[in-house]
This record gives C-alpha cells, structure tokens and sequence, in this order.
C-alpha cells in the first residue's frame, strides 16, 4: 500500500532526522511505528503524506508516487496530527465538511454523519470545538482525517496524553477502522499500545529503521523466558550437579531462575530434564512462575543493543 | 484545477470574514467619515480645487486605495499566519491541492473581502461628497489588480512572519507610510521638484495616480504607466509566491 524507498532527510540546521528508511506498509494492516521521542517517526509520517520533502528517496502510495503525482497519492491518505490543532471557533460539523471539501470530495451529509457518530460526536456536531474537551478534540482530528473517505490513516500518537479508558475507546475506533479496509499506521512510544493494536511493529530509531516483524513473530524470537523455581530450603550456591542448566540463584538462596529460549523450548525437552536434575539432588520446590519478557522488554533490549 | 478544493477553502476563508464582518465593516466607515471630516473640511477650505476637481472629490480615489492596500495585506496576512500559528496549516499543506489553487483560495478570499470594503468606502464617500466616474470599466481593474496584488503581497508577509509583531510590522512601516506619500491626500505637482522625484520611487504612487485617473481623466503620470506598473508588482509578487511553495520557505521544511 505504501511503499517507502531510501527515504532522508536533512534538515535546514544539519540535522538529519531520517537515514535512508526503507519501509512497506501493507494493505489492511495496523502497523505500529515504535519508537522514543526524537526518533524520527512524525519526520516519517510528514514526507509520506507531503508536509516535509524528503532530501533524498521517494514514497509510492498505492504505486503513486507522492511528488510526480501527489493529487492521486494524497487523496488516499487521512492525516491525524500530534499536536491538537482544531479551529477554536468552528463548530464541529463544519470543520470536518471542510477536510472532505478540501480533498476535493462532493458534499456528502451522510458519510459525515457517519463519521461522526462512529466516533460518538454526533451530538456535539454543533459544538465550537473550544468547548470540547481534550479526547474529544482529538475524536474531531480523527473525524477530519476520515472526511474524504481515505485508504490510509495516519495516527501521531494518538494517545499520547489521553487517559487509560479514553485510550481504550480510542483503539476499539482504531479496530473499527481497520475491520472497514482503512490500512493504519500509528506512530506510538508506548510499548503497550503497539503490543495492543499492531499486526507488524517497526521500531525506528535516531532516524533509522532497526527492525520491522509481525507482532507474533517478534515476540516470540527475541522473548525469552524465565522460571523461577522458589525453594523450601534457602542454598548457598547452586548445585553441581544442575551446572550445566542456565541457573541463577537469587532472594538470598531462596530462588533459582531458569532463563531459556522461548523458541528452543518447543518440545520442552531441557524443562523436563531440569525437574528431573532437581528431584535427583533432592531439592524441594515450593512454588514456581514463569514470565515472558514483553514488548517493552525487548524494545529495550533492542535500543540498547544496538545504541 | 482542483476546483472542489479551491471552492471549499475560499468559502471557508470568507466565512471567517462573514463572522468579523460587522467590525470589518464598522472601521472603514468611521476612518473614512473621519477622512472626510478631517482632510475634507478642514483642509478643503484652503484648497478647493485640484486640476478643476473639487478637494473633497479629489481624496476620494485615494481614501479608496488606501483601505484596499491596508486591509488586502492585513487580510490575507492574517488569513495565512493563523493556521501557521494554530497549526490547523497542516490540512491545507497535505490536501490534494497544487501550490497555486492554495493560493487562489487564500489570497481569492482576502481580496474579495478588501473589494467589499472597498466598495463601502466609495458608497461612504458619496454621503460627504459628490464624485463622477469617468471610466468604470478600467476603475474595476484598477481595484481588482491592486486587491490581488496586494492580498499576495499580504500573504508573502503572513508566510515571513514568526510573530505577531512581524505581522504588524510591514504594514505599519511600509504600507501605511507608502499610501500617505502616495498622493492620496495631493497631487505630486504640489511637492517641491526635489520631491516630485523622490515620489515617483513610491509605487502607490502609480496606483493612485491611475485608479484616480480612472474617476476624473487627471493623473500625475500616465494611466498606461500606472498600469504597466501594477502588473509589474503583480508579477514580481506572484514570482516571490512561487518561490516560497517550489522552496517550501517556512510553509514545508
């Protein structure tokens, strides 16, 4: 659906904010756009839907190219900022006919009525927006960006500083959407939020792209996973005989954990052979649990690792 | 053309003119009562007449491209430096526009605006004084020229502008100087010859002289020149528009 080649970009001071970014986004997908503050990800959203130019590469929208033939490449796109940015004195249903006359749609009460109440504003059609409050401010960026009936919506943050059940309402629109066709990219800092809503992740950093992975598939080959295994009796070290498992022991003696690969742990051969080492040097296990590491595990890791 | 887009970004440009309209309309009909009052019979008394017309008719082309230059430029400055402001500029820059529908919607809208209170002006003159109109026809372009020139020219400074003092600054130090030593209130032979020279690196000069020749057949240089001179500028603004989009200046880094 998108497709984004070689993409950099300089800005005026020096400061270069994109690295040659490849990325292709798929038709239909969610795909979460990860990344800390100042990595790049509103710079990436700006060139594709043509509010920055790019120094160098070029973006196809649907195989239009978004400078050759951006009438084309933008009509497909909807654009929901970072900042709230919303005319004070224009009332809602006036603000969102605007966006869709502005892409050049024909009027059409109805799809806007649609849109608004699918993002339950329809009885604030007649608000100025200054009434509004934060999310709902919010809900009429989204409601303009889904004016002209686009193919692609581009979601800044659309949570950031949006309460917990807010940002729960905000992704079931978000789902809605993508149950519709609307392919979606969102750019996020919170881990949570991509580990929620994403079919693929991208994590971008200091203007680069350092991975791109389904969700699952992420997961599952950088998660490992520990089992601590917490003892009747404290040790004081680990036992020779256990050696050769990955073992630690840590709380004074109290526990062992067990790291291991979720991926090599598929027929869960080295678990059942630890139980057994166990039960042969007569340890006695009081209780134990296992935890996978999260997205923002990995996430760190992989900043870190590559920093 | 995207004529959709263009439509729905004049309308909405005018629209929020309509919401200011009654103070649009409230300040160009004191100042220029107050023209009249001050200029008009005060210094009337001493000259009656200028090249056979009467003082008071004689300020009217002025008064009227006075209001014109002065609210072209703050309309079409402030129509732009808002959503700069606001930020709400992102829409218009990631709509399926070309560079000059968006400037078609934006300067359209400040120049009718200017043209409307331009005509109120004229309608306002007609209670103090009484004023013929020679040649109609090229008195419209006059007006429609200058409103566009300038409303360009207001929206190069709406581009420039990163604050509300830039945005005052050029009217206030270029505009509203230029338009008061144009001829709006005498003719050029009046200066001393020094000075007639000097005046005539004015541009507003041209503009007045024609748009007054326009009403009465009198100018103070030839109406051809007045009108070569506002295609000029209206040449050289369109040429400063098309820099600013082709090198994104201030509007796409």
């Amino acid at each position: 659906m998108i497709r984004v080649e070689g993409v950099s970009k300089t800005f005026a001071g020096g400061f270069q904010a994109l690295k040659s970014v490849d990325l292709e986004i798929r038709r239909g997908e969610i795909f979460a756009l990860l990344g800390p503050n100042g990595a790049g990800k509103t710079t990436l959203i700006s060139v594709i839907c043509g509010l920055v130019n790019a120094s160098a590469g070029r973006v196809l929208v649907d195989g239009h190219d978004n400078v050759l033939d951006y009438r084309a490449a933008r009509q497909m796109i909807g654009l929901v900022p970072q900042e709230l940015t919303n005319e004070a004195f224009t009332t809602v249903w006036d603000t969102v006919s605007f966006s869709r006359g502005l892409f050049g749609k024909p009027k059409d009460p109805g799809h806007i009525e649609k849109v608004l109440r699918s993002l339950t504003l329809w009885e604030k059609r007649r608000n100025r927006q200054l009434e509004l409050s934060g999310g709902m401010k919010r809900r009429v960026l989204i409601a303009k960006a889904l004016a002209h009936e686009p193919q692609v919506l581009f979601l800044d943050e659309p949570t950031a500083g949006v309460d917990v059940e807010l940002r729960r309402e905000m992704w079931e629109v978000v789902r809605g959407l993508r149950d519709q066709g609307v392919t979606i990219i969102l750019t996020t800092h919170y881990i949570e939020e991509a580990e929620e809503m994403a079919d693929r992740i991208g994590v971008i950093r200091r203007g680069e792209i350092v991975l791109v992975e389904e969700k699952g598939a992420l997961m599952r080959q950088l998660g490992s996973k520990e089992l601590t295994l917490h003892l009747h009796e404290p040790l004081d070290a680990v036992p020779e005989s256990l050696a050769g498992h990955a073992l630690a022991l840590v709380d004074d003696g109290h526990a062992l954990v067990y790291s291991y690969d979720a991926a090599s742990q598929e027929d869960g051969s080295t678990i059942s052979g630890l139980l057994a080492d166990l039960e042969a040097v007569g340890l006695r296990v009081k209780d134990l649990h296992t935890r996978q590491s999260s997205l923002e595990d990995i996430f760190v890791s992989l900043v870190r690792e590559r920093a | 053309m995207n004529l959709q887009s263009v439509k729905t970004l004049y309308l909405a440009e005018m629209a929020r003119s309509l919401r200011t309209m009654l103070q649009s309309i409230v300040s160009p009909v004191i100042s220029t009562s107050l023209y009249f009052v001050v200029f008009g019979a005060a210094i009337g008394t001493r000259i009656t007449e200028v090249d056979g017309v009467s003082y008071g008719a004689f300020i009217v082309p002025g008064l009227i491209m006075l209001m014109l230059l002065t609210q072209s430029v703050a309309n079409a400055s402030f129509g732009i430096f808002f959503p700069r402001f606001s930020g709400t500029i992102y829409e218009v820059l990631s709509a399926p526009m070309s560079y000059f529908e968006v400037v078609i919607g934006y300067v359209g809208a400040a120049a009718t605006k200017s043209l409307i209170l331009g005509a109120i002006v004229l309608v306002t003159a007609r209670l103090f004084v009484p004023y013929s109109i020679d040649h109609p026809v090229t008195m419209l372009l006059f007006l429609v020229l200058t409103a566009v020139t300038f409303s360009l020219l207001g929206f190069i400074i709406g581009v420039w502008a990163d604050g509300f003092e830039k945005l005052q600054l050029v009217p206030l130090l270029v505009i509203t100087p230029l338009t008061f030593l144009g001829g709006t209130f005498y003719s050029i032979d009046m200066l001393p010859p020094f000075w007639q020279v000097v005046t005539l690196f004015n541009p507003v000069v041209y503009l007045i002289s024609g748009f007054r020749w326009s009403f009465y057949g009198i100018s103070d240089v030839s109406p051809v020149i007045s009108l070569g001179m506002i295609l000029l500028f209206l040449g050289v603004a369109l040429a400063v528009v098309a820099w600013i989009f082709r090198s994104g200046y201030r509007l796409k880094p």
